[in-house]
């Protein structure tokens, strides 16, 4: 942001047309065609690869365009106000995504299969249906889908790699004030240092998780087809660890815009913004920790 | 056309509409894509129209005549989400497009270019789901809601209704942030919150509404795809999950929906009813917390929608008596519109009488409601026909009535001529009567205990039917009427003079020429004009 001059608040701006927001459509079409042609079968796991690139080129473009424009200081402290509510509206979105995820999880966990062990005046379906069912957490179900070939499975203890995980997300959280009061001071040195630790967090995080799904793979009988324990731990922890590989790409952007010099200790939407974002995925994970891996 | 030179001086090029095909497909003025939302809407409207005739077709006479039952399956299901997000959800937007800025003295939606986002999107998700016609095994036909297992059974039509769902979901989300940012930084210096119409604040608690409970629908969706493709077991007793549970989810998102295909029209009805009054609307504070108060209960009535498919008594009682508590605040605004009405100079444009036809007609949706609201009587109705009156009446004489005045409403405003009001009369008449004639008989079918979403009945059904089926025929046809008429206003209407299309409105909106110039509020207007436009 060239321009640190006072906006003219009596002119409001608006943005010329764009390209972008089409090509956005049409790489979201793409990558949905190609996901159904993969589903039913019609076509191989290439035919995501359209829709994937064509999204990469979207956002990469439509970034780029934005960001120059930003530094060619033609957005006033109006367009500042705007994005930074829209991002804030947009992370809203977001926690209640993750809360239909965590709201299965306690549905399963306090009602249904509390009722299939019987609970209440459910007796008739354990007695009939499920004899032998009785209905403690962890489950795979009365049925005792997937797992290992016996049907048992294991899950991660909370002290450990997710404890550890725990640490490393809390610590970048740390990095990144740290980083923003650098920024705000004009410490561009330190802002540098400790935002690439951040996004190096962010990422060790991902390969840690990486790590816990092949030991829960291949060693724990722990799969996204293990019952309903299964299903909301891979679900939660995927969704989870997506947003925090797309966090952790933000950071790595933001990171480069520091190295070129972008931001000034007034104006850094983006640097706002995706600290906002991390901070976002940090306290998802906390309730992850304490409601899946601990709990 | 009053052009207003008001821009950044960085680019001087959009002073000037764009030509060709760019003006629409890389718009970013939120007129042009406000249009374009609502000529999608009624094409959607139309598609989903042509769906309710096949299905009164078949349900015409006892027996099978025309479909068979998996297509009328179909039928209910595509006809259900053509309407819902194809054609209600893409109209209001249109209208928050075209009438936000202006209402609230904006150049602009506040992101446009998401805004292009957010329409183009539709499209594509349309045609997914449109193009699902004619894959192995048809359209889905498990019902709009989606419950499994019976959703799970679709053929290849399954991931492409979960991925137009995605689609739909992110283009609401995109384009409700979009409103809510517009109206917290972009209304004019002076339009203070307690003085923006209500169409304004009725959008903004819809957007807040939006933005709560898309992301859900795309997480029970997903969560469908995964026990489809991927051997979860979120809604499988036998792994520990429950198919109950995607109902709770679903309705979690689907109850707040239903307000917002509504709310919008209240705002709506709470700008036209004063116009025509010449009366300033009565209790807008009122109407403005009473608007709140229904979207905050929107989100603790869900299991209303699955008494019969058991709960504890407890909740039961819970869900019964929240439901029940709407009729309150809805009670505030009914009674709000009629006093004011009272004692005013009435006159009935076509604005107006879609406006009272609202009134009247959503009332009894809203009093059939309450029936469906308790629990022993519920479990009675459940899944009949009287279910399908309720929606209806709320939704058809609700909802797109409520776009139908707006438009009416509005539509000098948009191209600055006034459409054929005898025409627009005669497509208000027909409507309400043949509304009336395809929904009323269908409480007394349901009540005599005729099921939803079964194409053939039992012969004492008959009677009813064949009404309702009339009707259906009668108001089919009869919307045809509306676009024959903006295309005939368009073309060749009377100019509108002066800035207002109506003697008694109020508002930003009618301190423009009309039409509206394609760029307004490049300044923002005086305090002058705010002050008059709030007159409430």
């Amino acid at each position: 942001m060239a321009n640190a001059h006072a906006p003219d608040t009596s002119h409001y701006y608006v943005p010329h047309d764009s390209a972008w927001p089409i090509r956005g459509s049409v790489a979201l079409f793409a990558l949905m065609l190609g996901a159904i042609s993969y589903f039913n079968d019609w076509a191989g796991g290439w035919s995501f690869a359209p829709g994937v690139v064509l999204l990469a080129y979207m956002f990469f473009g439509w970034f780029s365009t934005v960001i120059g424009e930003n530094q060619h200081g033609i957005y006033n402290d109006q367009v500042d106000r705007s994005f930074r509510m829209g991002m804030m509206w947009f992370i809203f979105s977001e926690v209640m995504f993750f809360a239909a995820f965590f709201g299965a999880l306690f549905y399963a966990r306090t009602l249904s299969v509390p009722w299939l062990a019987g609970q209440g005046v459910k007796v008739f379906t354990n007695f009939l249906l499920w004899p032998k069912f009785e209905g403690a957490w962890p489950t795979n179900g009365p049925a005792h889908v997937g797992g290992h070939a016996d049907s048992t499975f294991e899950t991660i203890a909370a002290i450990g790699l997710p404890a550890i995980n725990t640490a490393i997300l809390l610590t970048s959280g740390l990095t990144i004030t740290i980083a923003h009061h650098a920024l705000r001071a004009g410490k561009r040195g330190t802002l540098t240092v400790f935002l690439a630790l951040t996004f190096l967090l962010g990422f060790t995080f991902v390969g840690l998780q990486a790590h816990e799904y092949g030991e829960a793979y291949k060693d724990l009988g722990l799969k996204l087809s293990t019952g309903i324990y299964g299903s909301t731990f891979f679900m939660l922890t995927g969704f989870h660890g997506l947003h925090v590989t797309v966090g952790a790409i933000m950071l790595l952007v933001i990171w480069l815009r520091v190295l070129r010099g972008h931001f000034t200790p007034k104006k850094h939407f983006a640097f706002e913004a995706v600290a906002w974002y991390w901070h976002f995925v940090d306290v998802v994970w906390l309730g992850l920790f304490i409601f899946v891996y601990w709990l | 056309m009053a052009e207003q030179h008001a821009h950044a001086a960085e680019h001087d090029d959009h002073d000037h509409k764009p030509h060709g095909w760019r003006r629409w497909v890389y718009a970013t003025n939120h007129k042009d894509i406000g249009t374009m939302y609502l000529i999608f809407a009624c094409t959607m409207f139309f598609i989903g129209g042509a769906m309710a005739m096949v299905i009164r077709l078949e349900l015409f006479k006892p027996g099978m005549q025309f479909v068979d039952p998996q297509f009328f399956n179909s039928m209910t299901t595509m006809h259900a989400l053509m309407m819902i997000f194809g054609a209600v959800m893409p109209a209001w937007t249109g209208l928050a497009n075209w009438m936000i800025p202006l209402q609230v003295g904006a150049p602009d939606m506040a992101l446009p270019r998401l805004n292009n986002f957010s329409f183009w999107i539709l499209p594509f998700a349309f045609t997914l789901l449109l193009s699902s016609l004619f894959v192995p095994g048809g359209a889905p036909a498990g019902g709009w809601t989606m419950y499994p297992p019976l959703v799970l059974q679709n053929g290849a039509s399954f991931p492409m209704l979960i991925f137009s769902i995605h689609l739909m979901g992110a283009s609401s989300i995109l384009g409700a942030i979009n409103v809510v940012v517009t109206i917290m930084n972009l209304r004019a210096p002076g339009m203070t919150l307690l003085r923006m119409p209500l169409f304004v604040w009725t959008w903004l608690i819809t957007a807040y509404l939006l933005i709560a409970v898309m992301p859900v629908l795309a997480g029970a969706v997903t969560m469908l795809l995964t026990d489809h493709f991927f051997g979860t077991t979120f809604f499988t007793a036998a792994g520990g999950g429950d198919p109950v549970m995607f109902q709770h989810i679903f309705w979690f998102f689907g109850h707040p929906e239903v307000y917002i295909l509504i709310l919008p029209a209240f705002g709506i009805v709470s700008e036209i009813i004063p116009t025509f009054s010449r009366k300033p609307l009565f209790g807008y504070e009122a109407m403005v917390y009473a608007t709140a108060s229904i979207a905050f209960l929107s989100f603790i009535v869900w299991a209303h929608h699955m008494f019969t498919v058991g709960m504890p008594l407890a909740a039961q009682l819970f869900f019964m008596l929240s439901t029940m508590l709407i009729a309150i605040p809805t009670g505030v605004k009914v009674f709000n519109w009629t006093t004011t009405m009272f004692r005013g100079s009435l006159t009935f444009e076509p604005p107006m009488l879609f406006a009272i036809a609202f009134l009247f007609l959503f009332s009894i949706g809203g009093f059939s409601g309450l029936m469906l609201a308790i629990v022993p009587a519920d479990y009675q109705y459940q899944d009949t026909y009287f279910v399908v009156a309720h929606f209806h009446y709320v939704l058809v004489p609700g909802a797109i009535f409520g776009i139908m005045a707006g438009v009416y409403y509005w539509l000098p405003k948009w191209v600055g001529n006034m459409y054929d009001q005898t025409l627009a009369k005669w497509h208000f008449w027909l409507s309400t009567i043949f509304v009336n004639v395809l929904f009323f008989p269908q409480h007394f079918l349901g009540l005599a205990g005729m099921p939803r979403r079964i194409p053939d009945y039992a012969v004492q059904f008959t009677d009813w039917n064949m009404v309702s089926s009339i009707g259906g025929f009668g108001f089919g046809l009869a919307q045809l009427l509306f676009p024959y008429l903006i295309w005939k206003c368009v073309k060749s209407g009377e100019r509108v003079v002066g800035n207002k299309a109506w003697e008694g409105a109020h508002g930003l909106e009618w301190e423009l020429p009309s039409p509206a110039p394609y760029h307004s509020w490049g300044t923002p207007p005086s305090e002058t004009m705010i002050a008059r436009g709030a007159a409430h």
